[in-house]
This record gives C-alpha cells, sequence and structure tokens, in this order.
C-alpha cells in the first residue's frame, strides 16, 4: 500500500475542531531526497496537517507510515524520536545560549557534558552543512537567517528522515534565503525528505520538486513541479478552474465616475515599515476599487499604512486634493477614512463588550473622550444598525464575541458605517461568513458606492473582486505589480498578474 | 460539508443574560458580606450594636464595630476604586499602593509640620490645601511614572511596580529625613477621626466623596468604555482611534489620585508616621477587594461597585477576627488567608462554571424530557 521510495505516507488524514472540519480525507506522500512545497491559501489546512505530523494534535482520522511502517505519533517529542523534525517561522531556539548548546540542549546524557567535545562535534556539523558560524558564538548575535539554519542544524543532527520548514523565508532577505536553499539542497542530496510550507511562489518554483495543494482543508492534488506552471497553481489555490472559468460581468457602475475630477484620497509613494514597497494609490467618489494579490503579497499592508495603522514614513497623502498628515488611526478617521481589519478577532472586535458598545466605538472616540453618548442615544444607534444590516443577535447587550462569525462582520460594518466616513476600505470583510452575509456585504458595498462613498474592497475570492470593483490593484511580495481596469478584469487576467512570470 | 462557521443559539434572552451576569458578578461578594454578618450575630449578638458615647476628646460619637469596621474600610475602599481601573485596563495590578501611600504621607507631613502651633484657622485650612494639593501632584507623577513602565516600555505591571514597592518606603523616609514627626496640632487629626460636634468618622465622608467623584468621572466621561476596550483588546481598540498607551497611563494616575487621599488619611489618623509599617501590606487588600469583587484580574470589564463591597467584605473580615481574643493578632494573617482562600474558590470562574453547567445539563435533560413527553 505504500508507494515507492516513500518515507512519510499521510491517507485519509481527517481533523475536526467545533462547527469546522479543518482536515478531510487528506493525502499527503514524502519521498526520499525530495523538497514538497505544502501550498494553500490561509486556512487550506496546511498547519493543521504539519500539526497532526508532529504530533501536536491528535488526528481524527487516517493513518501515517514513516518508512512503509504504519506509526501512531502521539507528541512532538514522540515526533522528533521518530524522526521528524520541524523549523517554525519564528526561531523556537534559546537567543542567550551559544550555538552548540541550542543544537545539544535537551540531548545530553547524565550530569556530566564534554563541551569541548560538543563544540567540536558542533562546529565539524556546521562546516558539513556550510553554515558559517562558531560552535561557540552566542545565538541571539547571529542572523535570522543563520538561527534558522543552526535549527535545521539541529535536526539534521538528530538524524531526521522528515524536516518541515514551517514558512522559514518570510523573515530573510533575498541572499539569505539563497544561502538556506543551497543547505536544503545539500540535505535532499543526503536523502531526506524537506515538507516546505511558503506563500512565495517563485521560492517554490525556484527549489521544490513537488507540490501538494489544499484548499478548505480538502486536497487538491499532488503535482510535480515542471507539470504545474504558475497559473495553474494560483488557480488551484483559488479553487478556479483556469481555462473554463466564466468571465462575470464587472457589476460596477464605472461609467459614472468621474476619475479626472480630485479623488477623494491619494496617496503618492506611500512608504510604510512592514515590509512593502512604496506605492501610489488613489480613489475617486463613487469609485470601488480593490487590492488583489495573493495572502502575504502586502495587500493588507497596504491598505494598513493607508489608514495610519502602521508606522508610514514616507509618502505624501491628499485628502479631497488637500495635503494632510495621517500618522495613527483617529487622523484617518477624522478625515473620513474608516478601515475594517483583516483579523476580525485580533484587530476587529472587542470580544466582552457588548454589540451595543461596539458598534457605537468608533463614532464614540471620533466624538471624544469628554463627550459619551447618553445611553438612549447610543440604543437608538445600535437599533438602527442592527435592524439595517439584520444583524441576528439576542439583544444590544450581548457580547460580540457570542455572535457567529458574519454577524460579528456586521457589527465591525455598522461601526464604521456609523462614523460615515467617506472612503472606506474593508479588509477580507467576506472571510470566514456564510454565502449569505457574504451576498449582503457585497450588495452593501455596491450600495455605499451608489450613494457616493468610495469604497477599497480587499478578498481572498477573486469572483467577489470582479463582482464589486472597477478597477484592481495587483501586488505581489510587498510590490505593486499591474492595475487592472475595464476588459482586464477577468479571472484568467488577473491570475496571471497575481502569477507573474512567465504565465 | 458543513458550513465551517461554527453557529452559536443564543439560549436566553438578552437581557436575562444580562441580568443574570449582573447579578453573578455582585452576588459574591454581597453573599461574604452577608455570611460574616450571620456569622457574627451567632457569635456576639451585640456585635452590631451602635451607640453615642463620648469619645477620648469629648465629643459625642458614634462607636460600635460596624463604625470601626466602616472607618477602616475607607481607605482599602478608595483604593479599590484606583485598583480596579488599573486591572481593567492594564491587565495587571499595582503592588506598590503601601509604598507610595508613604510616600504620600510623608509629603503632606513634610508641610504640616512647619507650621506654627497656634496658626489661626483660615492659614491652617489653607496649608492643609497646600499639602493635600502637593501630595495629590507627587503621588500622581509616581502613578504616571509607573503606568510609562507599564505603557510605553511595556513591563508588566507587577514587576514595573516592584520599583516603587521596594524604593518607596525609603524615599518616604528621605522625604522627611528619616525624623520622627509628631503633629500637636488637633485640628490635623480631624481629617483622620472625628471632626468636633460630628458624631460619623470623617474618613467615611472622605469615602462617599472619592465614590460620588468617580461616579461622576464615569459618567461624564468615555473612561468605562475606554479602559475596558483596552484591557479586553488593545489592538483592536487602537485601530478605533483609542490610545491605549495613555489610557494606561491615565488609570495609573487615577490610582496615584486615590493613592494621595488614602495618604492623607493615614496620617491624620495617627497625626505621624512609622515609614516602614504605614498601610503595609494594603496592595494585597486591594488587589483582593478587586478579585472578591469578582472582576478579572486579567483585565477587560470590571464593576467598581462590586470591588467596592469586596473592599468592605475584607475590612469586615479583618475586624471579625480581631474580635476573636483567642486568635493571637500575629495569627490574624493566616486566619484571614483561610477565609479568602475559600471566598476566592468560590467566586473563581471554575467553580461558577461547575454549577452552571451542571444548571445548564439540568435544564437540557428537563427540554428532552419534556420534548420525549410530547412525542410519545
Amino acid at each position: 500500500m505504500t508507494t515507492d521510495g516513500a518515507i512519510l505516507e499521510m491517507r485519509g488524514i481527517c481533523k475536526f475542531f467545533p462547527g469546522v472540519r479543518a482536515l478531510e480525507n487528506v493525502d499527503f506522500t514524502l519521498r526520499e531526497g525530495e523538497i514538497h512545497a505544502l501550498m494553500g491559501e490561509n486556512g487550506a489546512g496546511k498547519s493543521t496537517l504539519i500539526k497532526v505530523l508532529t504530533g501536536v494534535y491528535p488526528k481524527d482520522g487516517g493513518e501515517v507510515w514513516l518508512a512503509g511502517k504504519p506509526v501512531h505519533i502521539k507528541s512532538p517529542q514522540d515526533a522528533q524520536n521518530k524522526g521528524i523534525a520541524t523549523v517554525y517561522q519564528e526561531i523556537t531556539l534559546c537567543p542567550n545560549l551559544t550555538v552548540a548548546e541550542n543544537m545539544y540542549i535537551g540531548r545530553t546524557k547524565g550530569p556530566l557534558t564534554n563541551w569541548v567535545k560538543i563544540n567540536h562535534d558542533a562546529n565539524r556539523l556546521l562546516d558539513e552543512l556550510g553554515i558559517p558560524v562558531s560552535a561557540t558564538e552566542q545565538l541571539g548575535n547571529c542572523s535570522i537567517a543563520i538561527q534558522q539554519m543552526v535549527a535545521i542544524a539541529r535536526a539534521v543532527d538528530m538524524d531526521c528522515k522528515v524536516l518541515i520548514l514551517d514558512e522559514p523565508t518570510s523573515s530573510l532577505d533575498e541572499q539569505e534565503v539563497q544561502k538556506l536553499f543551497n543547505l536544503m539542497r545539500d540535505l535532499k542530496a543526503k536523502g531526506v525528505g524537506i515538507i516546505f510550507v511558503t506563500h512565495f511562489l517563485e521560492q517554490v518554483y525556484e527549489v521544490c520538486d513537488r507540490i501538494t495543494v489544499l484548499r478548505d482543508g480538502k486536497l487538491v492534488g499532488e503535482y510535480i513541479i515542471e507539470d504545474l506552471p504558475r497559473v495553474q497553481l494560483v488557480s488551484k489555490m483559488l479553487g478556479k478552474d483556469f481555462d473554463d472559468m466564466a468571465d462575470i460581468k464587472n457589476g460596477s457602475e464605472a461609467e459614472n465616475i468621474d476619475l479626472n475630477g480630485t479623488p477623494v484620497y491619494q496617496a503618492i509613494n506611500l512608504t510604510g515599515t512592514t515590509g512593502i514597497k512604496p506605492f501610489d494609490f488613489e480613489i475617486h467618489q463613487g469609485e470601488v476599487n480593490g487590492f488583489t494579490g495573493l495572502l502575504g503579497s502586502g495587500r493588507s499592508e497596504s491598505v494598513r499604512a493607508i489608514f495610519g495603522a502602521d508606522r508610514v514614513v514616507g509618502g505624501k497623502v491628499f485628502v479631497d486634493g488637500k495635503p494632510v498628515k495621517i500618522r495613527k488611526p483617529l487622523d484617518a478617521m477624522r478625515y473620513g477614512i474608516s478601515y475594517l481589519p483583516e483579523d476580525r478577532k485580533l484587530d476587529g472586535i472587542v470580544g466582552d463588550l457588548s454589540v451595543r458598545d461596539n458598534i457605537i466605538l468608533a463614532l464614540q472616540v471620533m466624538k471624544g473622550f469628554f463627550k459619551p453618548f447618553s445611553k438612549a442615544q447610543a440604543e437608538k444607534f445600535a437599533d438602527e444598525y442592527i435592524k439595517l444590516l439584520n444583524i441576528k443577535t439576542a439583544s444590544q447587550d450581548t457580547p460580540i464575541k457570542s455572535l457567529s462569525g458574519g454577524n460579528q462582520q456586521k457589527v465591525i460594518l455598522a461601526r464604521w458605517l456609523l462614523a460615515n466616513p467617506q472612503y472606506l476600505i474593508l479588509d477580507e470583510p467576506t472571510r470566514g461568513i456564510d454565502v449569505g452575509t457574504k451576498v449582503e456585504i457585497q450588495k452593501l458595498v455596491l450600495k455605499l458606492a451608489a450613494e457616493g462613498k468610495s469604497v477599497t474592497f480587499i478578498s481572498s475570492e477573486i469572483d467577489e473582486m470582479i463582482r464589486t470593483c472597477s478597477r484592481l490593484v495587483v501586488m505581489r511580495d510587498g510590490k505593486v505589480v499591474g492595475e487592472l481596469k475595464g476588459d482586464d478584469l477577468n479571472q484568467n487576467k488577473i491570475m496571471a498578474t497575481i502569477a507573474g512570470g512567465e504565465s | 460539508m458543513t458550513s465551517n462557521v461554527p453557529t452559536f443559539k443564543p439560549r436566553l434572552t438578552g437581557k436575562e443574560v444580562a441580568e443574570k451576569i449582573f447579578r453573578n458578578q455582585l452576588f459574591f461578594p454581597i453573599a461574604a458580606l452577608f455570611l460574616l454578618v450571620i456569622f457574627n450575630l451567632i457569635t456576639d449578638p451585640g456585635f452590631f450594636k451602635v451607640t453615642l458615647e463620648p469619645n477620648s476628646a469629648g465629643n459625642l460619637v458614634l462607636s460600635g464595630n460596624l463604625i470601626t469596621m466602616i472607618d477602616y474600610a475607607s481607605e482599602l475602599v478608595i483604593l479599590a476604586i484606583g485598583m480596579t481601573l488599573v486591572t481593567s485596563a492594564s491587565g495587571g495590578q499595582d503592588i506598590s499602593v503601601g509604598a507610595t501611600i508613604a510616600i504620600a504621607g510623608s509629603t503632606v507631613l513634610r508641610i504640616v509640620k512647619t507650621q506654627s502651633p497656634n496658626i489661626s484657622n483660615g492659614k491652617f485650612a489653607g496649608m492643609i490645601i497646600a499639602s493635600f494639593l502637593l501630595c495629590v501632584l507627587v503621588s500622581a507623577l509616581f502613578g504616571a511614572f509607573n503606568g510609562a513602565l507599564v505603557a510605553f516600555f511595556k513591563i508588566q505591571p507587577m514587576v514595573a511596580t516592584l520599583i516603587l514597592f521596594t524604593a518607596g518606603r525609603s524615599i518616604a523616609a528621605w522625604i522627611n529625613n528619616n525624623d520622627n514627626i509628631s503633629i500637636n496640632d488637633k485640628r490635623f487629626s480631624y481629617f483622620g477621626n472625628f471632626i468636633p460636634g460630628i458624631a460619623v468618622p470623617t474618613p467615611v465622608f472622605i469615602t462617599i466623596l472619592c465614590l460620588i467623584v468617580i461616579a461622576i468621572v464615569l459618567k461624564v466621561t468615555n473612561l468605562r468604555l475606554y479602559s475596558q476596550a483596552v484591557g479586553i483588546n488593545a489592538s483592536s481598540s487602537r485601530l478605533n482611534g483609542i490610545n491605549p498607551k495613555m489610557i494606561k497611563l491615565l488609570t495609573f494616575v487615577i490610582l496615584g489620585v486615590c493613592v494621595a487621599v488614602c495618604g492623607f488619611i493615614k496620617v491624620s489618623r495617627t497625626s505621624s508616621i512609622t515609614y516602614s509599617v504605614i498601610a503595609n501590606n494594603i496592595e494585597m487588600d486591594a488587589i483582593l477587594a478587586v478579585a472578591l469583587g469578582g472582576n478579572n484580574l486579567g483585565g477587560g470589564k470590571f464593576n467598581l461597585t462590586s470591588s467596592v463591597i469586596g473592599a468592605y467584605v475584607i475590612q469586615f473580615l479583618t475586624t471579625t477576627l480581631y474580635k476573636f481574643k483567642e486568635i493571637d493578632s500575629s495569627s490574624i494573617s493566616a486566619y484571614k488567608a483561610a477565609v479568602v482562600i475559600l471566598l476566592i474558590i468560590i467566586s473563581s470562574p471554575f467553580v461558577r462554571k461547575f454549577f452552571e453547567d451542571r444548571k445548564n445539563r439540568r435544564e437540557a435533560a428537563k427540554a428532552e424530557a419534556l420534548a420525549g413527553k410530547e412525542s410519545a
């Protein structure tokens, strides 16, 4: 039942969380001496699969074979003993210890340790792997790339057969990435199987042999890298078949917008500190546009820079043609900009507060610390928007955290609509909510535009963007790589632009 | 495939939920208070007797355990106000309040000790006001120091306030060159004891005044909404235009003002100061008051009334224990701890959840039985 040369096989893996099927019948095969990319958008199940494999979560179904033998992985420690090593995005080593100490910590026997020998061994292994660092160097003094490599060296020394690299490159620069890739190729030559999780398409095509794509907790397929052009990969990740996609008519009224007038908001060379390149952006009255790109492409970082959510270090900003400075969210709010954040739980809701408090929060803050709304006024606002957006809540006093995801999102929407902005930024307003609410939100966006408001709409689902936006800014790896409008607004063109390179 | 959005079925209407939460939070401190009353009535029916008799100064004043208890709880109640706000916004507690009370008291005495003995009433009042304002300023600055460490340097509140916890009493001694100060002017002791002709202890009035002030502050500002929002989700608060750092700082400054009032009452009670003993361990009682009030020490939502009742419970408990002649005064802390553990466990989320779960299960079983009957 095993594939030839497979060191790891996972068959029919299932994992359920309350109300969510995180993994459903997922198969995964890793062969000896291959680098295997695990791809998928957020929530596709990549990290759940890794966590099942490393014993963090117990699996609810399916089987795992290691080198042809069925195994049961009980804990992360157990996984390590069985030769499955993991290097996480964030370094999990101790920066205050030396390189050698980090490599051997927890693996020495008895109370006495021959550190001279260990340092010697460590140096030999580091040399062998071509990692340019001395065993006695304190880890905290090394670059992030070196720290990653030390973590890998530790794994290699533990005789790992399967090495999992979970987004190891996200904090590395180009040169450091190359060093890491060289190390990965060396290990591959030694017969180690490597699972590589990343959001960077270029890196996948540079170093990987095979790709397994997951979507919505299900296996989309396993492909040899040569057989899967980038555009195909993007379409598989997003769940759109590239060839037979029906072009959905762009529903926005692009014709009615005066694109030659003064933009409601305009940024020139806006420079943030969150790893995006400086960019220009403008939006006109009544326009709906969007930022698109894969996760981590910088689309959220861009809108956060517009709202002043992250520190902005350069560029000019004009609101209604007048130069303004937006340093913090409150500045943006005062200029009539609203921002519905991508991460509803972390940045959106104030969980323990009531639905009412959550609705009035932004307007209340704009009104000022010394001018609280009367209870009656707050109740009136809440009532109005609960009805307007059809929010399903037991009462205004219900804590927002006990609402369903879609209704929580509507409360946040209500909050920003109540603030009556002229420019509304919606970052993934439809993520993780039911289909009915998704449609409601899209309709609302178009209605707001018809009323003369400007909206920037971000969604991972391209057809949502096509339905609502009249212009799309496409981003890849922190850069704006294209702007699409009119007839170019179709799935094929968008995906080709997202994928870039030879499409 | 099912929708991957978890659905929540509201079991109760919102009004019922709100009522339940409100009752829950006030229920435990009030119940604890009630139990202490019952216990005292059983062991000593005369425990709550209040009499009007002349005190050592020759004034007719109210006396009795109840009066003592309410009087001595004043500092704790005032501190509990500030501690509740700090807890809400910062998700941590200030353990330096005892030491900063020493600083506040020492500051007051530094001014008052310079007075000439037979100063006129008007001049005396002016000096008291000056010393009080200076003491408020100093305490607020120390509060701001704590708050700045917590808000801007992101140090855990308990660690940040450990600095003044350690250094505060030395600073207090340094303010007065470690002198033994004793104020002979009787008028100074009015604030911590009785004003001639008034039968109720002055600290009780000061406490009521403080409660009224904080009630007004909460009414005319957004302090409640802001500090709760910051305590629950600072990141989200920031994206809604709130400055979480300033709010945290503000709550520490407010606690500083509370500390100033306490320091003033404390030194007025004895007309003197012992730097190493004044308000000793009061920080722990203040934190306990917040916890007994059912407030989450991890920050977020708070109920000030509940904390205030919690403060009275603690003082009531101490007074009750002092009543027992058999208990050696040095071992009172141990008895107090035992009772506090009990109270904290009873009001802990774990126990509350246990009883709630049991209730839910019973109701579910009932509903099931009912459904079974209907179908049959």
